[in-house]
């Protein structure tokens, strides 16, 4: 069962410029001794949602770091737009949502749209950034009187607030409970069938099944497995293909 | 559409900062209580002028150091160090933007602080300057904001996220006394006095107290050739520092 996945991850599609957002090929990174990610390859096609499947230290976050130019690549390409994501002004079509331990607390959540907003050509109107990110009735609290969800709901509205055509989301629904967690699979979906390009970050077997049209492994800086949810259960149930390919079948659960 | 940006960045960033009651008090309010107790309080003659006279050079210096060290190093360190700067850093703002608008935020509050600081000096403590002296006093502690604004780099990518208010506390009030900023210069033991030319505060001082003293053309070229030799090393320590933050490790792969 592991090999016929291993399978499908050699096939990988050659890169092609027209329909793809953002690619990482053939990326290695490496902090010290330690290797993040190896010989990685990885692409977000336009208007796919990819999900980014792994264990904690897997390399998950290196490469969405990767694509939004706040690391250096130590070999291999990375490509967002077919061009170098380290410069600030190629990030004009990407928004992302990452994991922040704190906000600036003194700033009204109107405010802080209206600052990332300020950083893209063709934002989008504020209204429709707080209704899209279901802020209504708190826009004009400062950010450190909201609760974890609200809170979370403003790092999405900043994530969206320039309109872009690729989003990055770091493990967007982490501490959100399950009717805050379905709300936001309702706008992620939204933006999807918008025609955005996606690459999301998950711990949820059930969240990748939910969202994406392609789930990628990786563990230990490799990709293990590569295909829609549909391929990845036809092995197995995707949840106990990811336990395998983890090793994390013994765990008690 | 670039300078929108500048704009809202510097807004915001002085926006925030004046809805913190711990900044707005432990920057503008301590220094100004301290004049008055010292300044005010205890106003003799103290050669040709006041010591009220005196002191408002010296207050001066200390309260725009305290306003640019703390409104640099502590957010820096915090923001930083709990990852809202690699938000900022994934969008597309451009980098400079954040600094230009921090050095903005600094100046800002100086001059509040500076105003304040000659209301008391001219309301309560016989203060007497020309219009056009007020006017060299600005001008040269509002130009002591770059030398301090750099210095507040340095300790902003030195310090940890908890720490930085004690620690910026432990560099700069040992400093300014050191540098005469709290007493006038002759009182202190020699040993301190030897200790001050390698201040920037020292150097601030004398500056202003050159201002409000009448003194022209009396050696001030060589004390403004040390806050520019101070700002070139501090910058330089700064992007030595920053390129170290970039390329370690934060524990996140």
């Amino acid at each position: 069962m592991i090999s016929a996945i291993e399978c499908q991850a050699e096939s990988a599609a050659p890169p092609n410029v027209a329909t793809e957002a953002a690619a990482l090929r053939s990326v290695t990174k490496t902090y010290g001794s330690q290797i993040a990610l190896d010989a990685a390859d990885l692409s977000i096609g336009r208007g796919e949602l990819v999900a980014l499947l792994g264990p904690n230290g897997a390399g998950k976050t290196t490469a969405l770091k990767l694509m939004l130019g706040l690391l250096r690549a130590d070999a291999g390409t990375v490509r967002v737009f077919g061009r170098d994501p380290r410069e600030a002004s190629h990030r004009q079509r990407t928004g992302a949502m990452l994991q922040v331990t704190r906000v600036p607390e003194t700033l009204r959540v109107r405010e802080h749209i209206d600052l990332f907003s300020s950083y893209y050509p063709h934002p989008l109107p504020m209204a429709e950034v707080v209704g899209v990110a279901g802020l209504e009735g708190i826009e004009n609290r400062l950010f450190g009187e909201l609760s974890g969800g609200q809170k979370q709901r403003v790092l999405f509205a900043l994530a969206i607030c320039g309109n872009p055509d690729l989003l990055f989301l770091d493990e967007p629904t982490v501490g959100l409970d399950v009717q805050a967690r379905r709300g936001l699979w309702k706008q992620i979906r939204a933006l999807v069938a918008q025609g955005k390009s996606i690459l999301l970050t998950t711990h949820y077997l059930e969240e990748a099944d939910a969202l994406a049209n392609r789930i990628v492994v990786i563990n230990h800086g490799r990709v293990i497995a590569n295909g829609t949810p549909a391929e990845m259960k036809q092995n197995a149930s995707l949840e106990d293909a990811f336990l395998a390919l983890t090793g994390d079948e013994g765990e008690p659960r | 559409m670039t300078a929108t940006i500048y704009f809202k960045e510097a807004k915001y960033e002085f926006v925030r900062r004046l809805r913190v009651r711990a900044f707005v008090l432990g920057t503008l309010g301590f220094p100004l209580m301290f004049y008055v107790l010292f300044g005010l309080l205890m106003n003799q003659s103290f050669g040709p002028i006041r010591m009220s006279t005196y002191l408002l050079a010296t207050y001066g210096v200390f309260g725009v150091g305290g306003v640019c060290l703390f409104g640099f190093a502590v957010s820096l360190a915090i923001e930083r160090g709990l990852g809202w700067l690699e938000l900022k850093q994934a969008s597309p703002m451009p980098p400079a933007a954040y600094f230009v608008a921090k050095l903005i935020a600094c100046i800002l509050f100086s001059i509040v602080y500076i105003a304040l600081l000659l209301a008391l000096g001219f309301g309560f403590g016989h203060v007497q300057l020309s219009l056009l002296d007020v006017l060299r006093l600005f001008a040269v502690l509002i130009a002591g904001a770059i030398p301090f604004g750099a210095f507040g780099l340095v300790l902003g990518y030195l310090a940890n996220a908890t720490s930085a208010p004690s620690f910026v506390n432990m560099i700069y009030l040992p400093m300014s006394f050191c540098s005469g900023l709290w007493m006038p210069f002759q009182f202190l033991p020699k040993v301190v006095r030897q200790i001050a030319p390698f201040l920037p505060t020292y150097h601030l001082s004398e500056l202003s107290i050159a201002v409000v003293r009448g003194d022209r053309n009396n050696g001030t070229l060589a004390h403004w050739e040390a806050l520019a030799a101070f700002t070139l090393v501090f910058i330089g320590l700064a992007a030595l520092l920053q390129r170290r933050d970039a390329s370690r490790n934060n524990g996140l792969l």
